[in-house]
């Protein structure tokens, strides 16, 4: 097991994600305790891991992995050694030459062989004011072998508010977690599936502006 | 500094623990003879959990006080701030407020009362719109000042009142401490809330504020506020300087402010087309369900206190 990962979230992320930020989860109950799984979410913010990471036990925080961009988080020595030795990312290379000549999905297969759980933002990058942007395929090419790994459609409001893009400052605000039922990838056009579950997620998206109708902007 | 903690304020304490085992045993038995109870039970749980809170925030010193009810603030203004619609030219504004809250609980830790007194509303009344300017965004400027501020004083200045019982030398002319009178308004305000629910359910007929809360009758209002005043008989001269009558009147102001503290909150929440202010106290909603009305009964008992008595 990853020790430093380990103390840095049981001391560290978890007692700011529980007392300063707060969670509000909704559909708790489809969340998977175990894996392989993969995490699927909207992205507003850096905090949108740390938060979905911090839904488990710090015992188990050493199983899960966001899968986030080479270029922008492992280009540097220390962030390389921070985000992947204390976060425990797997690195995506974005580099559309390289993904034609290798398997760049090869470490988050041998991730989901051993039982651990992904998270996946298929939106590729943050976006600005909760607007959903259509996701990327990348997220059906993963998983047209594995029909067998639950998809999970997660949808985070507040994170944009408390740690927007191009921002430092963080303010406090409750962020409110949907998540909803499992997906499963049965050999269906990519396109198709990876359009099904964006329709998820923004669906629980729907969901939470019903429920907080003073928030739609 | 010590919190004084005398033997009617323990007896007190026993009581209100002793209340909780019996609607915890109550439950139970409900429960076994296949009865659906889980609902009271959930809320049953939440609410040792919060009483558990307080008798460790009560019991320790001062210090420990007034930075638990600070971290209570905090969670209130926090759920505020994320249920109403905010700009995000309203960070820096928003940073600001978060930052008053240490400021003020320093300041009645410190026991320097007027400063208490004047930090949220004036200091930082002017502090949020001056902040707001600076950044320049002038769409629903007004509406973000005075909702940032609204926020402020209920999240802030008025839960802050719980803790300024305590200042020291406001603590000398009560004969059961701060924590009598803190415990006092604390009993009565879940006492008014419980009451006005069983008489609204037992009883209820006649709406008294149909567009706010269907469900508020005066029947519940009337048999919430006497059954209040009659305990308030008997609890006040026990925790607080006041004498038996004049409780009994007391009784029936508080739960009377109590009442309105709870139907501003449901007007707020209908406003915002939610139905609980949040989901951290399951069971009950958010914080902001659960103190609408110590919002009202806290600071006005303080100023009732200070004026007749010190």
């Amino acid at each position: 097991m990853n020790i430093a990962k380990y103390l840095f979230f049981a001391g560290i992320v978890k007692p700011f994600v529980k007392l300063i930020v707060g969670v509000s989860v909704h559909g708790g109950e489809h969340l998977p305790l175990s894996g392989p799984a993969i995490l699927v979410a909207n992205h507003n913010s850096h905090l949108d891991a740390l938060v979905l990471m911090s839904l488990y036990s710090s015992t188990k925080i050493g199983c899960i992995h966001p899968m986030a961009a080479a270029d922008y988080f492992c280009n540097t020595p220390f962030k390389k050694f921070f985000f992947k030795k204390l976060i425990g990312i797997i690195p995506l290379k974005r580099n559309p030459f390289l993904q034609m000549h290798q398997d760049i999905f090869a470490e988050a297969k041998k991730a989901l062989k051993q039982k651990e759980i992904l998270i996946i933002f298929p939106e590729g990058t943050r976006g600005t004011n909760n607007h959903l942007q259509d996701f990327k395929t990348g997220i059906a090419h993963l998983t047209q072998d594995l029909s067998k790994v639950p998809v999970i459609p997660i949808f985070i409001h507040g994170t944009d508010k408390s740690l927007p893009k191009n921002e430092g400052l963080f303010v406090p605000f409750i962020t409110d977690i949907y998540i909803g039922k499992a997906l499963f990838h049965k050999k269906e056009d990519n396109k198709k599936w990876t359009f099904a579950l964006q329709e998820q997620v923004r669906q629980l998206q729907e969901q939470f502006f019903k429920e907080h109708p003073a928030l739609n902007k | 500094m010590e919190i004084l903690v005398t033997e009617h304020v323990r007896i007190s304490v026993y009581i209100l623990y002793a209340v909780l085992a019996f609607l915890t045993l109550l439950a139970f038995g409900i429960k076994l003879q296949k009865k659906n109870v889980d609902n009271f039970i959930v809320r049953l749980k939440t609410f040792w959990k919060i009483v558990i809170f307080l008798t460790i925030a009560f019991s320790f010193n001062f210090m420990t006080t007034a930075v638990l009810l600070a971290f209570i603030s905090y969670l209130a203004l926090k759920e505020y701030f994320s249920m109403i619609p905010t700009r995000n030219a309203d960070r820096r504004a928003l940073f600001w407020a978060y930052l008053s809250i240490p400021v003020q609980f320093y300041l009645i830790y410190i026991g320097w009362l007027n400063m208490f007194y004047l930090l949220i509303p004036l200091y930082l009344f002017l502090l949020i719109p001056a902040r707001m300017a600076i950044v320049g965004e002038t769409k629903d400027f007004l509406k973000s000042c005075a909702c940032i501020h609204w926020g402020l004083m209920v999240c802030v200045y008025a839960l802050g009142y719980v803790c300024a019982y305590f200042i020291q030398d406001f603590k000398l002319s009560l004969p059961q401490g701060a924590l009598g009178c803190v415990l006092y308004i604390l009993y009565l305000t879940i006492f008014n809330d419980f009451m006005q629910y069983v008489f609204g359910k037992s009883f209820g007929k006649h709406a008294i504020t149909p567009k706010v809360s269907p469900h508020k009758t005066w029947e519940g209002f009337i048999g919430g506020v006497l059954s209040t005043g009659i305990i308030s008989i008997w609890a006040a001269p026990f925790l607080t300087p006041l004498s038996a009558v004049e409780g009994f009147v007391v009784g029936l102001g508080l739960a009377c402010c109590g009442f309105l503290g709870d139907i501003v909150m449901s007007s707020l929440k209908r406003d915002l087309g939610i139905k609980d202010t949040g989901t951290i106290l399951p069971g009950h909603g958010g914080i902001l369900d659960r103190v609408d009305s110590l919002i009202f009964t806290a600071p006005l008992f303080f100023h009732y206190i200070s004026y007749f008595y010190n």
